[in-house]
């Protein structure tokens, strides 16, 4: 156990060794975690990295096989009832009543929140308006979109005034505009103080709302940090030349030394950690001597972290 | 607020929404728990029913075939609400809300409470229209007042006791035609062999032993005997006895299957 979970009372999430087999599947192998009330932390993993169960895990849904965790300062085992009382969980399948309006949905959840009726309606009536579902309040959500969707069932999980939220894969499947708006809900509640556990497998996501993120990789947490801190583990990052020649390319090479010549493609890469700074030096460097063909910028996406930080692990389990 | 209070506010809640969906598939209601068992009756009475009232003979107790039919109709009209409940219970199992409903703090039976309330209150409305049907054919029952509360009390009985059943049944099913087709047994198959629509003790030998000591015969007779103004006799008790049986057994089922599915 490390020293951060002893401090479980300012802890959102502290859970140490979490553990999960399904038959003799590693869903989920000795995950440590720690969220800090009102943080914002990213699980980012491909689709089967464990995101979902360690979600299901820490919203009571099912019991890890050990480990031990806290959510809200309460026990997960010996006080899920009261973990109950504190959490939300929007989930990655809809989980709206598609027999009932908008409206009646999140009218059901006051009922099941104990919410006295005039708290219900006028709770109800205020979700509706924050995320622009009047006009569709008393339509079944089989005429929605899938953003008007989530909406309504995020609002149903914030009926109740949860202090932790579990967002499981909030964006996926919705178009531009409706991930937009998403991620703008979701700053909105981290303003309110909300803590918010959000898995998602896109970095840009992740990048745009977490404090924290864990890379998750087969059941395991394989890297964790800031945004920040992750994009600086990662070499991704680079400036990409390309040239009409081969002359060119071999001259360029020589005033880039850093740089990784590709004779075939034509193209040299140069590190660019520093942004447009470095950008701006390697230009100056080149000088208007050279016959650069082509140039881009590529910066670090999912599948750079995740090479980056799973290469270990997948060396680890080839011997 | 206590315990108690928790329990039932929750057990109303989801019997509020259960009430509500029934009425939003309202048309599943009148064609699955209605239509089917009027046609099940006008079939019987008007194109089989003279030939099998002739032959029924002394077995009928001197009653026109309509109203020896009418109750094991009933009773099909009971066991008819098996499959929309099992229906009902497998949706709900299967789609994302009963993980929301179980990240909350409500009590852990509320939802089948009000599943197995629902499929009670449904049986109802639809046994008193196939009555109401049943009239205007020209079924003539001679129950007094206490004998139609006794009617009543054992259609809610033998309804919450599939219910019951019912539930269970959609908890373990895999998909909702698995749901539907395990049911089909019970509101199909069992009413066949049993006293609905000849007496038991017409039927061959094999037969004959399976249909008197299964639950639908009791249950047929009772009401018939009720509703036909004769003696009931123990009948009533033993049709009593298997709802009990089975409401037990299959609450403990669906208690089980559903905690498995849970924690």
């Amino acid at each position: 156990m490390n020293a951060m979970t002893n401090d479980s009372t300012r802890n959102a999430v502290s859970a140490s060794g979490l553990r999960k087999t399904y038959g003799k599947r590693v869903v989920l192998d000795a995950v440590d975690l720690t969220i800090g009330e009102g943080e914002v932390f990213a699980l980012l993993g491909p689709n089967g990295a464990g995101k979902t169960t360690i979600v299901r895990i820490l919203s009571t849904l099912i019991l890890a096989d050990a480990g031990t965790a806290t959510v809200m300062g309460y026990d997960l085992c010996g006080q899920a009832g009261t973990v109950r009382g504190v959490i939300g969980v929007t989930g990655q399948f809809s989980a709206v009543d598609d027999l009932l309006t908008g409206e009646e949905n999140l009218l059901l959840m006051g009922r099941l929140l104990h919410l006295p009726a005039t708290e219900r309606r006028t709770r109800a009536s205020e979700m509706l308006a924050r995320f622009d579902l009047l006009e569709a309040a008393r339509q079944t959500p089989a005429t929605y979109s899938g953003g008007m969707k989530r909406r309504l069932d995020l609002a149903m999980t914030l009926m109740g005034r949860p202090r932790l939220i579990f967002l499981d894969e909030p964006t996926t499947g919705l178009d531009p505009r409706s991930r937009q708006t998403m991620w703008q809900i979701i700053r909105e509640l981290v303003r309110e103080g909300v803590t918010i556990l959000l898995t998602t497998q896109y970095l840009e996501e992740a990048d745009h709302l977490a404090d924290r993120i864990a890379v998750l990789d087969h059941g395991r947490i394989v890297a964790e940090g800031t945004p920040e801190e992750l994009k600086r583990r990662i070499p991704g990052a680079h400036i990409r030349l390309r040239f009409a020649e081969i002359a060119s390319l071999a001259d360029a090479a020589r005033v880039l030394p850093e740089g990784t010549r590709d004779d075939d493609e034509l193209v040299l890469r140069v590190p660019n950690e520093g942004g447009i700074r470095s950008l701006r030096d390697v230009l100056a460097r080149l000088g208007d001597d050279f016959a650069v063909e082509d140039l881009s910028i590529h910066t670090p996406d999912l599948d750079d972290v995740f090479f980056a930080v799973t290469g270990n692990a997948s060396k680890e389990k080839s011997q | 607020m206590n315990a108690m209070t928790i329990v039932a506010q929750d057990s109303a809640t989801m019997l509020g929404r259960e009430i509500k969906h029934s009425l939003r598939l309202v048309r599943l209601l009148i064609v699955s728990a209605i239509l089917v068992p009027v046609v099940m009756l006008l079939l019987f009475d008007y194109i089989l029913g003279g030939t099998i009232g002739n032959g029924l003979g002394n077995a009928a107790r001197g009653v026109p075939y309509v109203d020896f039919l009418v109750p094991g109709i009933l009773m099909m009209a009971v066991a008819g609400g098996c499959g929309p409940t099992a229906i009902n219970v497998t949706m709900d199992m299967s789609g994302g809300f009963i993980d929301r409903i179980r990240t909350m703090a409500v009590t852990r039976g509320a939802l089948l409470a009000g599943h197995v309330g629902g499929s009670v209150l449904r049986t109802l409305v639809a046994t008193t229209a196939v009555t109401g049907v049943a009239l205007l054919v020209g079924f003539r029952p001679r129950a007094s007042v206490a004998d139609w509360f006794a009617v009543v009390g054992i259609v809610a009985a033998f309804s919450f006791a599939l219910a019951w059943l019912s539930a269970a049944i959609g908890l373990v099913a895999k998909s909702v035609a698995g749901a539907n087709g395990s049911t089909l047994p019970l509101s199909f198959l069992l009413p066949f062999l049993s006293s609905t629509f000849v007496p038991a003790d017409s039927m061959p030998a094999g037969v004959r032993w399976f249909a008197a000591n299964q639950p639908f015969t009791p249950l047929v007779d009772s009401i018939r005997a009720l509703l036909t103004g004769a003696p009931v006799g123990n009948t009533a008790y033993l049709a009593l006895a298997w709802c009990a049986a089975i409401a037990l057994v299959s609450y403990l089922w669906a208690q089980a299957a559903f905690r498995r599915g849970t924690r």
